[in-house]
């Protein structure tokens, strides 16, 4: 713990100063890396192994899909990649650096810098324009008025609801609302997407269209998506597909086709 | 980072309009009692002061018989004679000036024009225990005094109503069976603090008032002027000493004059005062903590309906200083915002109260500041509790919270 924290650089204190940019990957290290990840919740008797080992290497600009049954692991997996939660035991290497004994501000600005969040139920601040939603992450980022605004109509117009930008959730549909939530997790131009089942509320006309918009950001705007999903056809869109079961990696499979550009 | 913190707040305050107010009703209702209280008992106790210094400050009332609640039965008592205004003048340390007074009423007419005014027997020491300039003319001479020459100096209402506001001075009037000349008039003085014009009146050399109007040479009325560097009770038991020993009255007998002493009575009543605003003002100070009640109680409900709120801001990278903040800031805000407008309602109340309960009109800015202090105050002891809870939330909990 110690002689990790002395290492060069400090995650948790590097991450602090928001306008330094990161210094490149060395070509071919991964992004992400998990190795003997392991949860437990509980204790003695009733304690239950909810991650029993993850190895799993995940790199810049990957497309990947996680899979499995409810109780599988995948959600606790995700909650430890978003930096929600800490693993009972393993290593957690982001960029290079041990994150999993971070404490919870730490983690809380490893969040804010590097990751962007897309939820299954939206989670859009209620009786909020778009625009203030989108720009929630950057008022804690301390980002000037007119930043804000600028990166917010942006990620907006990247999103193609740039002229919604001053209605309601309750205005808008269930594909504009995930919609701005993606505009609300990519202003701050994260690493990493993470998206719990994004689909999940969506008919499947929408389901696409938010699909081809992930695709799309992961393709031109050179970010990891990391998306856990139920539905075979919304997998198809990954690069790769993680299964999960009983708190272990099943098997990952590559997926060619959607290697292709997105039409 | 602040000014974010303040942005959030202030936004979230808008988004619940109706809640805010009804939250911070409390908060307005406590600081516009507190204010209002403090400042109205301050306005009361002014005017107390005022409506007690108009008898006259540092001046002793001395009455034959036994004060407010004379005993019934027995021989009226004595009234006073010269000889005692002397006594006290001559005899007792701290006296400026001792003015008996003789009172007749009378119906004075001037050039058709009549009046009923109150006739006031006295001596030049009038003046000046009374400390009552003249606006024209001059006093009586003391040789007129011992004379008793029919020298008037008029009240400002009796020039009103016989002379219509013309020269007063160097005309000759009748009043009563006399005829008078008026050698000077007398500044205005207002109301009398309990009621009676104080300028209605005519003054006399004491000797004129005595001869002409009542047949006698009694004094019932003494004012005693009290220099400032002596205590008014010292002097008080000064004169009640040498008043019982002139008036033969036996060790073990009550008084059978009585002495009134403005001060005293200025000070019972204004502590009187002071000490029922105290009681009103504790009694508004509770509605202001239980005004924090309701914040708190309100922040409470807010940080669990808004747990997915608090989680999205905790996914997003809020720390969980900045979610304390927030809620803090929050719950300062609605409170300091609800003291604003209670301090603006308790003018309005002070204002509306002074003009119904005819008191000056105050603005106290210690208590004002005071009561928003405090409601600010309120807000961070109140909004802490729940807004470390809020920080505290696990956001994966918070996140599934329905």
């Amino acid at each position: 713990m110690v002689a990790r924290a002395g290492g060069a650089a400090v995650p948790g204190r590097a991450v602090a100063s928001v306008a330094s940019k990161p210094p490149p990957l060395p070509a071919g290290d991964p992004l992400i890396r998990l190795r003997g990840i392991t949860k437990t919740y509980g204790e003695g008797a009733t304690a239950f192994q909810a991650l029993k080992g993850i190895d799993l290497d995940i790199h810049a600009r990957d497309f990947i899909a996680v899979m499995g049954a409810s109780g599988s692991g995948k959600s606790t997996t995700m909650n430890i990649l978003g930096c929600l939660d800490v693993p009972s035991g393993g290593e957690f290497l982001f960029r290079g650096h041990h994150v999993e004994a971070l404490d919870r501000d730490q983690r809380a600005l490893l969040r804010r810098k590097y990751l962007g969040f897309v939820f299954q139920g939206f989670n859009l601040l209620a009786r909020t324009t778009a625009l203030e939603n989108v720009e929630l992450p950057l008022l804690y980022r301390g980002d000037s008025k007119q930043a804000r605004r600028e990166a917010s109509m942006a990620a907006l117009d990247k999103v193609g609801l740039a002229k919604w930008w001053d209605h309601t959730p309750a205005e808008l549909s269930g594909g504009q609302q995930q919609r701005v939530a993606i505009a609300r997790a990519i202003v701050t131009q994260p690493d990493v997407l993470l998206a719990d089942e994004p689909t999940g509320n969506l008919d499947s006309e929408r389901s696409v269209e938010i699909m081809e918009l992930l695709s799309d950001l992961n393709a031109n705007s050179g970010i990891t998506v990391l998306m856990v999903t139920h539905e075979p056809d919304m997998a198809a869109f990954a690069h790769t597909v993680v299964h999960f079961k009983d708190g272990l990696v099943e098997r990952i499979e590559a997926n060619h086709r959607a290697g292709e550009p997105v039409a | 980072m602040f000014g974010t913190t303040l942005l959030l707040a202030l936004r979230s305050i808008a988004r619940h309009k109706l809640r805010s107010f009804l939250t911070t009703l409390g908060i307005i209702i406590g600081v516009a009692a507190v204010v209002t209280m403090v400042t109205l008992g301050r306005a009361t106790t002014a005017q107390v002061q005022k409506n007690i210094s108009s008898l006259g400050t540092n001046i002793l009332q001395i009455r034959p018989g036994q004060g407010f609640g004379r005993g019934g039965g027995g021989p009226p008592p004595a009234p006073f004679k010269p000889e005692d205004v002397t006594a006290i003048a001559q005899q007792i340390a701290g006296v400026t000036a001792v003015a008996p007074q003789a009172q007749a009423s009378a119906t004075a007419i001037y050039e058709g024009a009549n009046w009923q005014t109150t006739i006031n027997g006295t001596t030049n020491a009038y003046f000046e225990v009374q400390a009552w300039p003249l606006t024209s003319g001059r006093y009586w001479t003391p040789q007129e005094e011992s004379a008793g020459r029919a020298v008037c100096i008029i009240g400002s209402t009796v020039r009103q109503n016989l002379w219509r506001g013309g020269e007063a001075v160097g005309t000759r009037f009748r009043i009563g069976s006399i005829s008078c000349d008026v050698i000077g008039v007398l500044s205005t003085r207002g109301q009398a603090g309990f009621g009676g014009d104080q300028d209605d009146v005519v003054i006399m050399p004491i000797k004129t008032v005595q001869r002409r109007f009542t047949g006698n040479r009694d004094i019932r009325l003494m004012l005693v002027g009290v220099d400032q560097a002596y205590s008014t009770s010292t002097v008080q038991a000064g004169i009640t000493d040498l008043l019982r020993e002139r008036r033969n009255i036996t060790a073990g007998k009550d008084d059978d004059f009585n002495i009134f002493d403005t001060k005293q009575i200025s000070d019972t009543l204004t502590s009187t005062t002071q000490l029922l605003t105290r009681i009103v003002t504790a009694v508004a100070a509770i509605s202001l903590i239980v005004g924090g009640i309701g914040i708190m109680n309100i922040m409470l409900v807010s940080v669990t309906e808004r747990t997915r709120e608090i989680g999205i801001r905790l996914a997003i990278g809020a720390v969980a200083r900045e979610v304390l903040t927030q809620f803090l800031v929050e719950a300062v805000a609605l409170s300091m915002l609800g003291g604003l407008i209670g301090l603006l309602l308790a003018q309005a109340a002070v204002g509306l109260l002074s003009v119904l309960g005819d008191l000056p009109f105050l603005f106290v800015p210690e208590i004002n500041i005071i009561a928003f202090a405090i409601s600010a105050i309120i807000g961070v002891v109140f909004g802490y509790f729940p807004a470390r809870r809020a920080a505290a939330l696990n956001p994966i909990d918070a996140l599934r919270h329905e």
